[in-house]
């Protein structure tokens, strides 16, 4: 089967330093990563080509230094990298991004299932998987946090949704956003690494995949961002010492307000 | 004009009634489906001929021209166990707020049995209620929501739809946004409309709530927002506003898809959705061991809340991964969040430094989550927490 692992590479946010005074990120010397939540997308893709045979192609948008986020992949196991780069990408919103990776599928052909992470974690939108799925008009299953049973005709997920979890049959080809619950990734193999230190992705342009410039970039992208501002910088409060029976009074003061204390 | 014509696969008949029309031989008909070349020229024809309305056509850009005729609020009404989700009536709440009494507020409502739901619905807010109701509604499923949902879009020309940012608006919203080829902002905390320009100014966090950043959709329409549920108000509700309900007719093709519903394992146990709590009680490393999280389920229940944890705890294995609160967990904003025996590294830090009141014990005094905690309390949390635990009971007799 044609398994396709759509990956972002993102700043680590767990880095990421403010400005405060102009409200945005300082992103100099910030490491770049493979998206977390990807990683879960792309175990998944890995083991169900390892059970039912097939490929693993894993596609990506961005600057050239995203190619990263690809021999990341290769090195865990996934058998091709494209890069989809252009300067008509920049400023992409979900819908731009979506329709992008959905043509890059279509040019990938025959494809069986898209694997995505759950979101990414500089947006946090987890617009485009489902982006993606609406855009190849496939069936979509997001939240997945198990998937039991694929064979070429369909994929048997359990949806992780607030009150429980969602068990479905769904037509491939489809699109599957993985999370975290699904699987532990692997750690890369020697053969990986080797691998990809040769690896060169296939590069595509907008043009490679018949976008025009109304469909790209920030023309593409409906939504934009007019502003962006730092949420107040959280300064720590007093803090208590005591006997755990003296903390605990101050705790219950705090925690229940307006109870009375009796 | 650039734009883009669809063809709504799931409606068209291919009876071919559009390939008469076209004056530029742009339609063909593949497997019993319309097809459209790159001939087209955008003239619309077709959509006047089509016997389903199965075509429409998108501009893409050239604003202006995407957003005469869109007037109104929007709120995609979420179902739980059968009755409005706790969402839904937040959102109510708020579309009211930004409606200010000029745009009206409509509740699209999907399900197989509407019953005495419009009534509530009412009661929260809505000045109208759209229903669509038909036997393959009865669960949600992406597909025929999709099209419920973007055909009532399509029929009522709301300027602004909101739903709940939880995993149904989630995995819906998107999917209506790219159909519509329309913007759409996620999990967004604050709304407002610009008076000037009467965009929706829609805030979000982003970068792991480093970044707070304000979204327009200024060229087409509607403008789509999920809004993240617990931030909004929900409106007492007022008996006395009239019921007005109208039916969205729904076919067996639209509630047609490639998925099914085999079964739903509810959760075990009563609690609410962390994302959902408005009191967590995390416990972290310092806890030591599986066994010791009975006091913070205890601690958590004594407030009306849930239990979260670490990552740290998380990979230890001693409570399972939906309750990871953090970077690779989930984005918590609780009015009070207290965490137990976490050290406070940045990656727990992204995902609950939107909490209205931050609490926190730990041995160490130099732990980093207290220089962001509003209260610091260091001790022993084996002492502390069944003290606190006492003291809460003692209190309430």
């Amino acid at each position: 089967m044609k398994f396709v692992v759509a990956v972002k590479q993102v700043p680590d946010t767990a880095e990421v330093r403010i400005d405060h005074e102009k409200g945005t990120l300082i992103r100099d010397g910030v490491p770049s990563i493979l998206n977390p939540f990807d990683t879960y997308a792309l175990e998944e893709a890995l083991r169900w080509r390892d059970s039912l045979g097939g490929t693993v192609t894993v596609i990506t948008m961005g600057p050239p230094q995203a190619e990263a986020v690809l021999t990341e992949a290769i090195s865990m196991g996934a058998d091709e990298g494209i890069l989809l780069t252009d300067r008509a990408f920049a400023g992409s919103d979900t819908r731009a991004t979506s329709q992008a990776i959905a043509e890059a599928v279509r040019k990938v052909g025959a494809v069986d299932v898209v694997f995505c992470g759950k979101q990414a974690i500089d947006g946090d939108t987890a617009q485009t998987g489902p982006g993606v799925a609406a855009s190849l008009d496939w069936p979509q299953v997001t939240f997945v946090g198990r998937v039991r049973e694929m064979t070429e005709e369909h994929v048997i997920c359990e949806r992780y949704v607030e009150n429980g979890v969602q068990v479905l049959d769904t037509r491939l080809p489809a699109v599957l956003t993985i999370l975290k619950d699904a699987n532990t990734p692997r750690v890369p193999s020697l053969r990986g690494k080797m691998k990809a230190r040769t690896f060169k992705p296939v590069l595509w342009s907008a043009a490679d995949l018949g976008l025009s410039p109304e469909e790209t970039g920030l023309s593409g992208s409906p939504t934009r961002v007019v502003t962006t501002a730092t949420p107040e910088a959280r300064h720590g409060g007093e803090i208590h010492r005591g006997t755990p029976e003296e903390l605990a009074v101050i705790m219950a003061d705090l925690l229940l307000g307006k109870e009375a204390r009796s | 004009m650039t734009g883009r014509l669809e063809i709504i696969r799931e409606k068209c008949v291919g009876c071919g009634a559009c390939l008469r029309s076209c004056p530029v031989d742009a339609l063909s008909i593949v497997e019993k489906k319309a097809v459209v070349s790159d001939a087209c020229n955008l003239c619309g024809m077709c959509i006047k001929s089509c016997p389903v309305d199965a075509i429409v056509l998108h501009h893409v850009t050239g604003g202006g021209a995407g957003l005469e005729g869109y007037s109104g609020i929007m709120v995609a009404v979420e179902l739980r166990d059968g009755r409005p989700d706790r969402s839904t009536l937040e959102l109510l709440g708020e579309a009211r707020r930004l409606s200010g009494g000029a745009r009206r507020v409509t509740a699209l409502l999907i399900c197989a049995e509407p019953g005495d739901i419009p009534s509530e619905l009412t009661r929260y807010g809505a000045d109208r209620v759209l229903a669509a109701v038909h036997p393959g509604l009865e669960h949600y499923l992406t597909e025929p929501f999709t099209a419920v949902l973007a055909a009532a879009i399509r029929a009522d020309k709301p300027e602004i739809v909101l739903a709940a940012a939880t995993t149904q608006g989630r995995d819906l919203m998107p999917r209506v946004a790219k159909t519509l080829e329309t913007g759409l902002t996620a999990d967004c905390t604050e709304l407002r409309i610009d008076p000037d320009t009467n965009q929706l100014m829609q805030t979000r966090p982003a970068f792991g709530g480093n970044i707070m950043a304000t979204i327009v959709c200024d060229r087409t329409r509607p403008q789509m927002s999920t809004v993240r549920p617990g931030v909004m108000k929900r409106l007492e509700p007022d008996d006395s506003r009239r019921v007005l309900v109208e039916r969205l007719p729904v076919d067996d093709g639209m509630v047609a898809g490639r998925s099914t519903l085999l079964e739903f394992i509810p959760s075990v146990g009563n609690e609410i959705d962390l994302t959902e709590s408005e009191v967590i009680v995390s416990g972290g490393r310092g806890m030591k061991g599986p066994e010791n999280y009975g006091m913070l389920h205890e601690l958590a229940e004594l407030l009306g809340g849930s239990v979260g944890a670490s990552r740290a705890a998380v990979d230890s294995g001693w409570i399972p991964y939906p309750r990871q609160v953090g970077q690779t967990g989930k984005t918590v904003q609780p009015r009070k969040y207290i965490a137990v025996g976490i050290s406070g590294a940045v990656q727990h830090r992204v995902g609950m430094q939107s909490s209205d009141e931050i609490f926190a014990v730990n041995r160490d005094p130099d732990a980093p989550v207290f220089t962001f905690a509003n209260h610091g309390f260091v001790g022993d949390l084996f002492e502390v927490i069944p003290a606190l635990i006492n003291e809460i009971k003692r209190r309430r007799g």
